[in-house]
């Protein structure tokens, strides 16, 4: 396609020419109405004189009659200018005046007239056209006033010129001010689609250049990039996913597969496969487990509306959870408690985000030092509390925390401090939570509760 | 007991006829959604298992299509989407209980035999629940063994009542959970079993006959062991 042929395509061109047709159709109205008012206005003016002239020498007719008249005609006729005059008996015959060249009969009725009249000029007589205003005074006689309209008509001309060469103005501009604004638009469009091609090939890295003069053109690359950097995260998890994925399925699916084999090649007894077989399928559950909350994060992760998310009061589903690890909590030593007054109304699956406190409340109790000495009880505190518009879950232990250097890192999926992986856990809690705070809108952060760690669940507050 | 089983992978389908009919049940199946539709239709099992990705008609809308037909038959729906919003759309489609795949035959054994029982008569209803010499009353929320009164938590009485309408058959772990704590996540530890045994020493303890029995591998059960 050539330059010009995609010049013609695009939207600000075709916006150019419309503000082009709108401009000219306005410019033309504005001028034609200023015209039409300053030839009215011309001609008002011409008819005003001679109505004020024949005002003039009908005062001189009534004080000095018909002589005095005459006498002023001759004396006005003579003075150079643009008036008409003619005086003439009942007869017909002039009297006075300036104009000769002219067939008076017919103006000899009163009324006012537009003629043409010759004048000599150049040594040639012309056409003029004139208006001319004719009364009859008592006696017959026949008074005839009149402007020669040439200058009025030089003056139209130059009004016309003026109008002809504005709307020519105003069209040559417009399609000036069209063209640039296109060719720019289409040079900064251009130049994004280069861009975003490059990125579509592969290179996640690039990012649509912003000027800086925060036009829409700028918002437009700040979104696209605000997209990019998104996607880039997204890629980027789902690499370090299947990265992790690899380890941490390998790993069991290896041992379940290595003590099949074993029971296979040494066993002797029915208890040695009982024993072998059990193992498999111990294996086998744990892997469905970091499978479910494997999907259940991506299925979190891929946000959208999410069936049987409900109006619920985040302090019930709170004390739900509190109240399912009670037993386990004292059992294993821990001062389990919760503080909160309600209702903060949230709208939340009561199921993921049930799930999602029993992750935390599991890790804190998991991570707690078993054997606490007299002066240090391990505790976990879970609450709720208002901030602004928003409902913070926290749920804090006195434990050992997690170095702040470290608090981004667990969010992530598979992410366990402990290099050992000793103790059980998939990595998983943690990531868990992040997936559904975010699927409902909300944020998770990790906090020094000094001593221990404090998670807060920051969840978005509905009206009742 | 006669179970409908409408699976189209054969081998999962002949695994399934298998342990149920060693498990003492009556089984059909069914390898495509039409062929369970039709055999459904009639009306004569005590419960449907329904995988939901199916040939020629899928699980959900075979459960539609029986509900709209008054066929009430208990049915279960199995199913590779395991999510929380797949579980309500299988519910709301009109099965009775829904179970993620890969699942253990025991899990499966224990649903299907209690949907089953719902079916066929309603114990629900009554107000006193009695398994041996334990006595629960509904109403007066009031539990007591051999007169003695025995005080429970709230969450443990319908921990108990939930076992006591199924005494006598197999409830597992994740089906108290679903059932008493209303949450179908699967806990990281073993928060039932805490439960449970808190439960059994209020009850079970200073008593000869314990009533609350651990299935190993599958759950707990609350009968009366002494008959």
């Amino acid at each position: 396609m050539t330059a010009l042929g995609r010049l013609f395509r695009t939207t600000a061109f075709k916006l150019a020419l419309a503000f082009l047709a709108i401009f000219t159709v306005f410019a033309g109205l504005i001028l034609g109405y200023v015209a039409f008012n300053a030839f009215r206005l011309l001609d008002e003016q011409v008819s005003v004189t001679v109505a004020e002239e024949i005002d003039g020498l009908l005062t001189q007719f009534n004080t000095g009659g018909v002589i005095r008249l005459v006498h002023q005609i001759e004396r006005r006729s003579r003075q150079p200018g643009s008036s008409l005059y003619l005086v003439t008996s009942a007869a017909g015959e002039t009297l006075a005046g300036n104009i000769s060249s002219i067939d008076s009969e017919g103006l000899l009725e009163a009324g006012t007239y537009e003629l043409f009249y010759r004048v000599v000029e150049d040594g040639a007589p012309r056409p003029h056209r004139a208006l001319v205003e004719t009364v009859i005074l008592p006696g017959g006689f026949r008074l005839l006033v009149g402007r020669d309209l040439a200058e009025t008509e030089r003056l139209h001309n130059v009004i016309f010129r003026a109008a002809g060469w504005s709307i020519l103005l105003v069209l040559v501009l417009a399609v000036i001010g069209g063209v640039f604004v296109a060719r720019r638009v289409l040079g900064r469009v251009d130049q994004m689609t280069e861009t975003t091609r490059t990125i579509m090939a592969g290179d996640l890295s690039g990012r649509l250049a912003v000027t800086g003069t925060n036009d829409e053109m700028d918002r437009l690359a700040q979104s696209l990039n605000a997209m990019l950097e998104r996607i880039g995260e997204l890629m980027a998890g789902l690499r370090e996913v299947s990265d992790n994925i690899a380890h941490d399925l390998k790993t069991p699916l290896t041992r379940l597969r290595n003590s099949a084999e074993e029971a296979l090649r040494i066993g002797e007894s029915l208890t040695d496969y009982r024993v072998a077989l059990e193992n498999t399928i111990e294996e086998a559950d744990g892997l469905i487990k970091v499978f479910n909350a494997l999907l259940m994060i991506a299925r979190a992760e891929a946000g959208g509306e999410l069936e049987g998310m409900n109006k619920a009061d985040v302090i019930d589903i709170a004390r739900d959870v509190v109240e399912l690890y009670e037993p386990f909590a004292e059992e294993a030593g821990v001062a389990l408690q919760f503080e909160g007054e309600g209702p903060f109304l949230v709208m939340a699956s009561r199921e993921l985000i049930g799930q999602a406190l029993a992750n935390l409340i599991d890790n804190a109790i998991k991570y707690l030092p078993e054997n606490a000495d007299e002066t240090h009880q391990p505790a976990v505190m879970v609450g709720a509390r208002l901030s602004k518009d928003h409902v913070e879950l926290v749920v804090a232990d006195n434990g050992p925390g997690i170095p702040e250097s470290d608090r981004e890192r667990v969010l992530e999926r598979f992410v366990r401090l402990e290099t050992s992986r000793t103790r059980p856990g998939s990595g998983l809690g943690l990531s868990l939570a992040a997936a559904v705070a975010r699927l409902h809108g909300g944020t998770i952060r990790l906090e020094d509760n000094a001593p221990g760690l404090r998670v807060v669940l920051s969840l978005p507050i509905v009206a009742p | 007991m006669k179970i409908l089983i409408v699976e189209d992978d054969a081998s999962a389908s002949a695994y399934l006829d298998k342990a149920f009919r060693e498990s003492g049940h009556m089984v059909d199946v069914a390898s495509d959604g039409l062929d369970g539709y039709a055999l459904a239709s009639e009306g004569r099992y005590d419960a449907i298992v329904v995988d939901r990705m199916i040939p020629r008609m899928d699980g959900l809308s075979l459960v539609h299509g029986l509900r709209e037909q008054k066929i009430d038959t208990p049915i279960l729906i199995l199913s590779a989407l395991g999510q929380v919003d797949d579980r309500v759309k299988g519910l709301r489609a009109g099965a009775d209980d829904y179970l993620a795949k890969p699942y253990s035959f025991s899990e499966l054994l224990a649903r299907v035999e209690i949907l089953s029982r719902r079916g066929r008569s309603v114990p629900s209803e009554d107000t006193i629940y009695r398994v041996g010499d334990l006595e629960l009353n509904r109403l007066t929320r009031r539990v007591a063994r051999l007169d003695t009164e025995i005080d429970l938590q709230p969450r443990e009485f319908r921990l108990l009542e939930y076992l006591m309408r199924h005494a006598g058959q197999v409830v597992t772990r994740t089906m108290l959970l679903e059932n008493v704590w209303d949450y179908h996540f699967d806990p990281q530890t073993n928060v039932i079993d805490v439960h449970v045994s808190r439960l059994r020493a209020k009850i079970d303890k200073g008593f000869d006959t314990p009533l609350i029995h651990t299935i190993r591998g599958a759950g707990y059960t609350i009968r009366d062991s002494a008959r």
